[in-house]
């Protein structure tokens, strides 16, 4: 950590960070309150490291360092570079919501279009009540440091038994170099309601830039969601978001998170499962080259009987980069009747390439049905040579064969439109390493 | 004009000899017939010409129209004509079988440096070729070889070869595992394809397949060498009298 410490009046040291960002923080001052304390928690705790369990393998006092000044408000030229950006990630039909350096631009967003549909505020709006949206879990530093400097965000809320006919993209735009940006979002899906947010990070010319989002989803029963996370980052950013997860009873919630992009990445969900009869699908895929380190480390927590939570991660990956998967698997002693499993598999396509995988059952009832499995390995080279033998060189025979390891969580995707824009950027993946 | 030539060929496997100096010459438009028990190395001939890893060729060379082959990848020999129809064709999940035609095709004519094949034009020849060989088209949404009988997997090798048109296809026991009646529809298919400009090494244990795909020479392989050659009739010859006489000459 390189953060400078200024002591303040009272003698409490308030970092030039904490201190510079002031000005541009959203809130009351008893928000700005709140935002101090969650500082004051993350300037204790300092950034994660590999003492701290849960971040050993993602030491991001090693990886990043330092956290970077809070991004400027987005002028004209970054706005126009942000503009031009959306033409490439937009999902064609979707609604966007878009966070520049993480500020909402309702010039660039389908405010009117979404109106009609769903409810939404942003959290600059939101935090004007209360500081509500801030205080979750603020245990873990990048979340304390999150609650402390969230710019903005999307506070989104879909009616009780509403149909979005149309996916809801959330697309996060970086144009400021070496600086950090921080978001804090929130979804609340209501009962009987169907939806398909999809959230997307990217670049707009930004280099080694920083994102801390952070995401409060809430899903009533009898809803459908399909929750779709892009993250699709310049090569050397760094991306570290935490999702907490509510769902209801008799809900299916379908998570799929794919990461092409960004030097180091950590997606952290808390997903608890509190109403019975629900079906949580996660499919994770990590798709690493380079140095690049992507960790996705998962709690599903299930709190309640009859519920079914399957997670399936798959990591490719190349040159000497290196996959993170933690799994963790909680069954409440209530929770009788639960049905949890995770797999994970790693396609190594290098003899440097590295993949940790650490799934943890911690079960408290005794009628359950849990398991996880693991496997890690290379291309198979009888397909390899039957491919070749055809007439495809090898990167081309070994990007059919990824294609179709990665094709298999990608199928798990609805919409049409939603899936070949998925598949598009996996294959500008495949692209960058011909 | 000669197509193929196998001149003295030594092959290891895993430190052990297998091919013991093995010569064959295949002229353009002429059909072969390699026969030979078990064991006896044709499927690591043909594996060696296709370019498979993990054989080590120790002596000799294989000329593919005057030019060594052994110095090309598995993907420029096939670019250059070769077609190896496999013995045991994988399955390939995920890979739909007209993405991978399609893709393999055009990688092919890429690498001669001519322009890729429309999609209407793909399609319209993959229809045709798929239907006289009595390939439904829901196979071919499949994944590779998916789900495919043994006879599927062996007309699929028929189809490819139809599609990619190469100048020397190699049979590699075509005829296991397959019925009277899938085997006509297969040997039907390799016929059609028959052409002065085209030469076939049809590998197989049995003389049944021989039945239906008449070759012009036929050559007996034992232990790693070829121990005889001769037209047609040795294949009948051999049928009657089996391997045994050629164990000892090897
Ligand atoms: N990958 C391999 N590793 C070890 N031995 C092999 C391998 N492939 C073939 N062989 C051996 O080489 C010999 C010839 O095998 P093969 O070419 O498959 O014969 P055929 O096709 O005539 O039945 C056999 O003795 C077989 O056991
Ligand atoms: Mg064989």
């Amino acid at each position: 950590m390189n953060v400078a410490v200024a002591k303040t009046g009272n003698g409490r040291a308030v970092s030039d960070l904490f201190a510079s960002a002031e000005g541009r923080l959203p809130g009351s001052p008893s928000v700005i309150a709140v935002r101090r304390e969650a500082f004051e928690t993350y300037e204790r705790l300092g950034l994660p490291h590999r003492r701290i369990e849960e971040w050993k393998y993602t030491d991001l006092r090693a990886l990043v360092g330092e956290v970077l000044p809070l991004a400027a408000s987005p002028d004209a030229a970054a706005l126009k570079r942000a503009a031009d950006a959306i033409k490439a990630h937009a999902i064609a039909g979707a609604r966007k919501l878009v966070l520049v350096d993480g500020v909402f631009v309702a010039d660039l967003s389908d405010v009117k279009a979404l109106a009609s549909e769903a409810g939404l505020r942003t959290l600059r709006e939101a935090l004007e009540k209360d500081a509500g949206l801030l205080e979750a879990a603020a245990t873990d530093a990048v979340i304390a440091l999150n609650a402390a400097l969230a710019t903005d965000g999307v506070v989104l809320s879909i009616a009780d038994g509403a149909q979005l006919s149309a996916p809801i993209q959330i697309i996060h735009i970086a144009t400021a170099s070496s600086a950090s940006a921080f978001s804090r979002s929130q979804i609340a899906v209501g009962n009987g309601a169907r939806a398909t947010i999809i959230e997307s990070f990217v670049a707009a010319g930004a280099k080694a830039y920083q994102v801390n989002d952070a995401v409060i989803v809430s899903v009533g029963d009898n809803a459908d969601v399909a929750h779709i996370r892009l993250l699709d980052d310049a090569p050397d950013a760094v991306n570290v978001t935490s999702q907490f997860v509510t769902v209801g009873a008799n809900t299916k919630l379908n998570f799929f998170n794919m990461t092409t992009g960004a030097a180091v990445s950590r997606l952290q969900g808390f997903i608890t499962l509190a109403g019975e009869g629900s079906d949580l699908s996660i499919n994770g895929v990590n798709l690493l080259q380079k140095t690049e380190h992507g960790d996705t480390t998962l709690v599903v927590d299930h709190a309640v009987p009859n519920c079914v939570s399957r997670e399936v991660f798959r990591a490719v990956i190349d040159d000497r980069a290196h996959s993170v998967f933690q799994g963790r698997i909680i069954v409440r002693p209530d929770a009788q009747k639960t049905d949890g499993k995770m797999m994970t598999r790693a396609l190594l396509l290098s003899d440097e390439a590295e993949a940790d995988n650490k799934p943890e059952l911690e079960i408290f009832a005794d009628d359950v049905s849990c398991g996880h499995g693991a496997t890690a390995g290379a291309l198979d080279d009888s397909l390899l040579f039957y491919l070749k033998a055809r007439g495809l060189p090898e990167k081309q025979a070994q990007a059919l064969l990824i294609q179709a390891f990665v094709g298999e969580a990608i199928e798990q995707i609805a919409d049409d439109g939603l899936r070949e824009h998925v598949i598009g950027i996996a294959e500008r993946w495949l692209e960058r390493r011909q | 004009m000669a197509l193929l030539e196998v001149k003295d060929l030594k092959v290891r496997v895993e430190e052990r000899e297998i091919l013991h100096g093995l010569t064959l010459t295949v002229n353009e438009g002429e059909v072969h017939a390699i026969m030979g028990p078990n064991g006896s190395g044709k499927s690591t001939l043909s594996h060696v010409i296709a370019g498979k890893p993990g054989y080590e060729v120790t002596d000799g060379q294989i000329l593919f129209k005057g030019e060594d082959l052994l110095e090309m990848d598995p993907n420029e020999r096939a670019a250059k004509g070769v077609f190896l129809a496999f013995q045991y064709p994988v399955e390939i999940p995920g890979v739909a079988t007209m993405t991978f035609l399609r893709t393999a095709l055009n990688a092919q004519r890429k690498a001669r440096g001519e322009s890729e094949y429309s999609t209407p034009d793909f399609l319209r020849k993959v229809r045709e070729v798929s239907k006289s060989l009595n390939i439904p088209q829901d196979m071919l949404k499949r994944g590779v070889n998916v789900g495919f009988s043994g006879g599927e997997k062996k007309r699929n090798e028929v189809l490819q070869m139809a599609l990619f048109e190469p100048s020397l296809c190699i049979l590699d026991e075509m005829d296991s595992g397959l019925d009277i009646d899938a085997l006509r529809i297969a040997a039907d298919g390799v016929n059609a394809l028959r052409s002065p400009k085209r030469a076939m090494v049809v590998i197989t244990h049995y003389q049944r397949l021989l039945n239906y795909i008449v070759p012009d020479v036929v050559h007996v392989m034992s232990k790693g060498r070829v121990v005889k050659s001769g037209g047609k009739e040795l294949a009948l010859e051999l049928e009657a009298s089996g391997y045994a006489q050629f164990e000892d000459a090897a």
